[in-house]
């Protein structure tokens, strides 16, 4: 039997608010245990929560972002339940009126384009961390990430493999550190997916019971745990088995998935609207303003990209993949440089180098208006194309500019046709057999004789100027 | 010097008759010598009193002193004061010590008031008797026999046996206003939203609400000027431009119409109780108010409405006592879930976890809709038959409570029979309206009866004006136990 795969995401971005959604305490990771908090974060007898406004302009802002509803009018609920790390024994979150509806993200696999619909966008608080590293029989509560902000977003069951849980994922993430909302730290868990995964026999038009994978931070994860769930969800339902509604634990030790707890064990949260906050009400003149600080989005942007600086589809999506990004090759080129050949430098050597040293764009040490004085000499026939290689690699490492460079390492391209003649006339006359070769209709050993030229003039030599002179002594 | 008002205190301290330390250390001999008999009080602090006192005293030296520099007053137990045993009437919070201050507190303190100590309350503010207390029965000092009223039993009766000029209180459904009937005093409960609700531990959020007791209108007026004011704390606390509540005291009250509402002067209501509320209207006749009856028939729908809503918030807002970071702690246990079971077993009296589970079970899956959902549409009902009713009055008259107060331990087995007592001040809790409470009387028996005064909302000074004139051509007010 072919079987299809069903998959939907529940994603909880962190957003990067200095203080936290309903208490004036800071967001900042990593201080002391339980110093950042307010008496709403421990839960004191008597606290009260308040909305913090900026949370609300990034929602605003993700919902503007996605083509979504951005309702009116939302209500806060509390969502009961007891652990030890949710200090007031229930969470502030969104249940029937969410602040963002509908809305959709574009994803591409392998080349095809797919829309993907988001069902909500709600905004919620975080709850505090156990602790256990260096407790001796007892378990220590760190409220630090109590009542940091967050706003899970629901994605429709629209994804039909783990590659496109993925591409998903990975859209969602390069749109909310795009706009900024999230700084997109996965490692600190600023960006957490709960995958839900069913599978069905191809054509069938219901869904298959579904399995929820809690909790994923890295997007290697989401794929191996789709895989490994897939697998064992096919396998099961093969083996005359069925499929139980649960959550599961992905281990990535094992690769494998583990059952966390059944739809038995489900919590009843009785959920009701929190008599703490009002309704969050959203004016018109509220969405406007957001609307008008939010910035050029990435497929605007990349449209914008192929007309401004005529350069391909493909050059253009993948220097808008990152806003950092987008921005160095617009400072780039409005230094000077050409367009298209800032392009193919910032997706050749530039990307290629800072892959290998694990860098962000943000950390090159290359800046926009230094790779722009470089690209220039290669305009300008100062250097050619492989010096020019030389003297970026030179750059990344001492800093110093490309005329320095060029100045201080003689690199300067030979164009004077007497000097490169007098080079050519000296490499014909001693590869005599070259020639020979080249003749008697082999023309591989024209390539080798420019070669040889290139060599005799240390690489300064302008390989057009030695093209052609050498076809002309050759014809 | 105890029958003293807070503007003649506040007279006596400018005029230098006696300093805030003498006020303080007078009061707490007399609240120390009496708290045995009546139990009003969970905390006394001498040193606390007397700093505060001291620098009251410094403070008027300076020639900074407000209108209510020095003057002491009792807080309920449900107001968060930072350095001062917090306990909300509840084993669960005996031994915390609140690290910081409710909005009402520091207000309070900022006037210059002198905290004399904390008064006794039902646990978590639930019960109207204020035998729900872990720290024992506060007595009627009218009558030791007698309960207090509840839930700000103790604020009630420290000011009726004078122990307190003023106190503060808290109303979820007439905790205010009940026990300042059953103890002779006076007490408003303002708009939901007036009085901040920060630092003020949570029973029924939505209903929740301080306001002050004292022995007339016009001390409650004074002390509601100091804990009114909007508090960017309280998300459901209202912006508005502050009131002087005292503005409007000497206004006459020809013209003041008079709602009567007929469902409260139906059957249940004690024929003692109902006869001193005629007898008010008569004076209230005399003073120029005219009387209309009025119509707010959802009235008996009030009590289950309110006894699904405030449990319901209750369940959730008492989530917070898990033994976790403070309050009580099981001293034994195996693992995660018996340490919340032992502890909120131990540390929850019976009432508090009846409605613990009344709340959890009208929020449960399956019966949201028939219970809390249609709680809220009845409560809709409630506040329009109200705004119906306000359109052909001014205020609403009515009482407080069915009868005055019954005896101690007569209804503690019978929470049903407890909670119809609640009929008359309820609704105004769910609606969201101000009520007033004022003294009319007494019972054969030698107990005090009260009238509840209704107002539309933000109608506060015109409901302090109605008493306060009600209050200068009787002595109700001024009628002191002996004790």
């Amino acid at each position: 039997m072919k079987w299809e795969v069903v998959i939907g995401l529940e994603v909880h971005t962190q957003l990067t608010t200095k203080s936290k959604i309903f208490s004036p305490a800071s967001t900042a990771f990593g201080a002391a245990p339980n110093t950042q908090t307010a008496v709403v974060d421990i839960a004191l007898p008597g606290a009260l929560p308040v909305m913090n406004k900026s949370v609300v302009d990034k929602a605003i802002q993700f919902g503007l972002a996605i083509g979504a509803n951005v309702r009116r009018r939302s209500v806060f609920a509390r969502k009961n339940y007891f652990y030890p790390d949710l200090p007031k024994g229930y969470q502030i979150s969104q249940f029937e009126l969410p602040v963002v509806e509908g809305g959709a993200i574009t994803i591409n696999v392998d080349g095809v384009e797919k829309t993907i619909n988001l069902t909500r966008a709600h905004l919620e608080e975080d709850a505090g961390k156990s602790v256990h590293e260096g407790m001796v029989g007892m378990t220590g509560i760190d409220l630090n990430r109590a009542g940091t902000p967050l706003l899970e977003i629901v994605s429709e069951p629209e994804m039909r493999s783990a590659a496109e849980a993925v591409a998903y994922a990975k859209a969602l993430y390069s749109l909310v550190t795009w706009i900024g909302i999230c700084d997109g730290n996965m490692q600190e868990g600023s960006f957490r997916c709960d995958v839900n995964v069913s599978v069905r026999p191809e054509g069938q038009k219901e869904f298959g019971t579904r399995r929820e994978i809690k909790n994923l931070n890295s997007f290697r994860f989401i794929e191996q745990a789709v895989k490994s769930e897939v697998r064992w969800q096919i396998e099961t339902i093969e083996d005359g088995g069925t499929i139980q509604q649960a959550t599961v634990l992905f281990d990535p030790d094992t690769g494998e998935t583990r059952m966390m707890r059944s739809k038995e064990d489900a919590h009843d949260y009785r959920y009701f609207p929190d008599p703490d906050l009002p309704p969050l009400v959203i004016s018109e003149e509220w969405i406007e303003r957001v609307r008008s600080e939010l910035p050029e989005l990435p497929a605007a942007m990349k449209t914008r990209f192929e007309s401004q600086y005529s350069i391909p589809a493909y050059d253009a999506g993948t220097l808008t993949a990152s806003k950092a990004l987008a921005a160095y090759f617009e400072a780039t080129v409005a230094a000077g440089a050409d367009a298209k050949l800032s392009a193919n430098w910032i997706m050749g050597d530039v990307s290629a180098t800072l892959n290998r040293e694990e860098k962000d764009i943000s950390e090159c040490p290359v800046s926009a208006a230094a790779l722009a004085s470089l690209i220039k000499r290669v305009q300008d026939n100062t250097i050619n194309n492989k010096t020019a290689k030389d003297v970026l690699r030179k750059m990344w490492e001492t800093g110093d500019a490309a005329d320095t460079i060029i100045e201080r390492d003689g690199l300067k391209q030979e164009t004077d046709t007497g000097a490169i003649e007098a080079i050519i006339d000296g490499v014909l006359a001693a590869n005599a057999g070259m020639v020979e070769e080249f003749r008697a209709g082999k023309e591989k050993a024209f390539n080798a004789l420019v070669g040889q030229c290139m060599k005799a003039s240390k690489g300064k030599a302008n390989p057009a100027v030695v093209n052609e002179i050498l076809k002309q002594k050759l014809a | 010097m105890f029958e003293k008002s807070i503007k003649q205190l506040s007279a006596g301290l400018a005029a230098g008759e006696f300093s805030a330390v003498e006020l303080a250390t007078e009061f707490l001999q007399r609240a120390k010598a009496l708290n045995g008999q009546l139990n009003a009080f969970i905390t006394l602090n001498e040193d606390l009193t007397l700093a505060q006192a001291r620098a009251a005293d410094a403070t008027r030296a300076a020639g900074h002193a407000g209108a209510l520099t020095g003057v002491p007053l009792a807080h309920k137990d449900i107001f968060c004061q930072e350095g001062w045993r917090t306990t909300c009437g509840s084993k669960m919070l005996e031994n915390f010590v609140s690290p910081y201050s409710a909005h009402v507190v520091e207000n309070i303190a900022r006037a210059g008031m002198v905290t004399l100590g904390r008064t006794n309350m039902d646990e978590f503010a639930m019960g109207s008797s204020n035998e729900n207390s872990y720290f024992g029965a506060v007595k009627n000092p009218w009558d030791v026999n007698a309960v207090p009223g509840g839930s700000s039993g103790g604020s009630a009766a420290a000011v009726a046996a004078r122990l307190a000029p003023v106190a503060t209180a808290t109303d979820t459904g007439g905790s205010i206003r009940q026990p300042a009937a059953f103890c002779g005093v006076t007490g408003i409960k303002p708009t939901y939203g007036v009085v901040s609700r920060f630092g003020m531990i949570a029973y029924a959020s939505s209903l929740d609400q301080g306001g002050p007791i004292g022995k007339s209108a016009e001390d409650c007026a004074l002390l509601l000027n100091v804990m009114a004011g909007f508090d960017e704390r309280d998300a459901t606390s209202v912006e508005r431009a502050t009131e002087d509540y005292t503005r409007d005291l000497a206004q006459p009250l020809s013209g003041l119409r008079i709602g009567l509402p007929k469902e409260y002067f139906a059957e249940g209501l004690d024929a003692e109780v109902a006869r001193a509320i005629d007898a008010a209207i008569a004076e209230y006749k005399k003073l120029g108010a005219t009387i209309v009856e009025i119509s707010l028939p959802n009235t008996r729908m009030a009590i289950p409405s309110y006894y699904v809503i405030a449990p319901a918030e209750a369940s959730s807002n008492l989530s917070r006592f898990d033994g976790v970071r403070y309050g009580h702690r099981a001293a034994q246990y195996d693992g995660l879930t018996e340490m919340y079971e032992k502890t909120r077993a131990e540390g929850f009296g019976w009432e508090v976890k009846r409605r613990i589970l009344t709340g959890t079970y009208v929020l449960s899956h399956g019966y949201y809709d028939a219970y809390y959902l249609q709680a809220q549409r009845v409560r809709q009902l409630l506040a329009n038959d109200f705004a119906a009713g306000l359109a052909q009055c001014d205020v609403i008259a009515a009482p407080v409570a069915p009868t005055a107060a019954w005896n101690i331990g007569e209804k503690t087995d019978d929470p049903l029979a407890m909670y119809l007592a609640d009929i008359y001040t309820l609704g105004v809790n769910l609606a969201g309206l101000p009520g007033l409470s004022h003294p009319i009387g007494f019972a054969g028996n030698g107990r005090p009866i009260g009238m509840q005064l209704i107002g539309n909302y933000f109608a506060e000074a015109r409901l302090l004006n109605a008493a306060h004139q009600y209050q200068q051509v009787t002595d109700w007010h001024t009628r002191a136990p002996v004790l």
